[in-house]
């Protein structure tokens, strides 16, 4: 029988994704595409901001969008009704995305016209934020109903996020959510992040997100 | 489910390392899993023997999880504890001002291969 060797490896269980991530960010840069991956807890109101998002930005770039879900096909619908350009990835079970589905993802989507890519990812606040998706930026919701808390809770995926946005401020009044302690915790965890407070059903702050959002992709197109 | 991501990763840089190295059956794959990863070993070596069937060269390869215990450094009194037992909150000063030093980490220590 032949001798067994053990050969040791001594690499993160994530580099074989945070190399493929990087390999298709550049890929991306080199074809002028925008990649925004967002990001947040089922029911923060994810597909309702891009509705208000594309509505917002449709004149100004080619806008695609893939909706991850384990099941259902109802987000594709919602955004196809916009205009833009959606498609339904099924993960399978798989509760997040990674770099490798977010390829696929785009090939099936057929990035040939479209500037902003979106990929509104599974509903989710742990194994998202684990899986480099390969995306020009990171994006957050976290919604009011959920509690100014989840900063805490949930560390890593606010740590790696590019832009936090605040969700459902319409219903402030009527929950305990302390606007200021919440963006006080996400800058304990993330002093870079732009934290923006939006209500995607009233339109209220999209103007600021829309803003945001147009300058990181023209400076992503024109560097 | 996050350990199913985390085996087929696990299954790519195995496989990978395998092929590059011409090995024909691989053992044993030993990780390295901090206490505060947030990766269940227990789930983590379900999926595995799941997964390891549709695959080549590691149908018999077995997981074997170490664990690495998670340490926090405090910026106030400068001491270390336990994160488990005290998570984000120094047990000696109170500090807030605390920072993980180990124990986050999932990596493939090595393999035992033929």
């Amino acid at each position: 029988m032949d001798k067994v060797k053990v050969i040791e490896i001594k690499q993160s269980v994530f580099a074989a994704n945070d190399k493929q991530a990087d390999e298709l960010r550049s890929e991306l840069k080199e074809k002028g595409i925008f990649l925004l991956n967002l990001m947040s807890s089922p029911g923060a109101g994810k597909t309702t901001t891009l509705r208000a998002t594309i509505a917002a930005l449709k004149d100004e770039f080619k806008i695609g969008v893939m909706e991850a879900d384990i099941d259902s096909d109802v987000d594709a619908k919602r955004i196809a009704e916009t205009g833009a350009k959606a498609i339904q990835l099924h993960t399978g079970g798989m509760c997040h995305l990674d770099a490798g589905m977010t390829r696929q993802g785009l090939e099936g989507l057929g990035t040939g016209d479209v500037e902003l890519a979106i990929l509104e990812n599974v509903g989710n606040l742990v194994c998202p934020a684990e899986f480099d998706t390969g995306a020009s930026k990171n994006a957050m919701i976290l919604s009011v109903p959920e509690g100014e808390d989840k900063p805490l809770k949930y560390p890593l995926m606010f740590s790696v996020c590019d832009v936090v946005l605040i969700n459902k401020i319409d219903v402030l009044p009527y929950f305990d959510f302390n606007l200021e302690k919440c963006v006080e915790y996400i800058r304990m965890r993330n002093p870079a992040a732009t934290v923006i407070p939006i209500c995607a059903k009233t339109g209220e702050g999209i103007d600021v997100w829309a803003d945001w959002l147009r300058g990181e992709v023209n400076a992503w197109r024109n560097k | 489910m996050h350990e199913l991501g985390i085996v087929f990763n696990i299954i790519d840089t195995v496989e990978d390392v395998a092929k590059e190295q011409h090995l024909s059956e691989v053992a044993t794959v030993t990780v390295q899993i901090g206490e505060v990863s947030t990766v269940i070993p227990h789930y983590l070596e379900d999926c595995w023997n799941w997964a390891v069937k549709k695959t080549e060269l590691l149908q018999q390869c077995k997981l074997i999880c170490e664990p690495i215990e998670a340490i926090t450094f405090c910026e106030g009194c400068e001491q270390t504890y336990r994160t488990v037992d005290f998570g984000k909150i120094c047990p000696y000063c109170g500090s807030e001002h605390t920072y993980l030093l180990v124990g986050n980490e999932v990596q493939i220590k090595e393999i035992e291969a033929v």
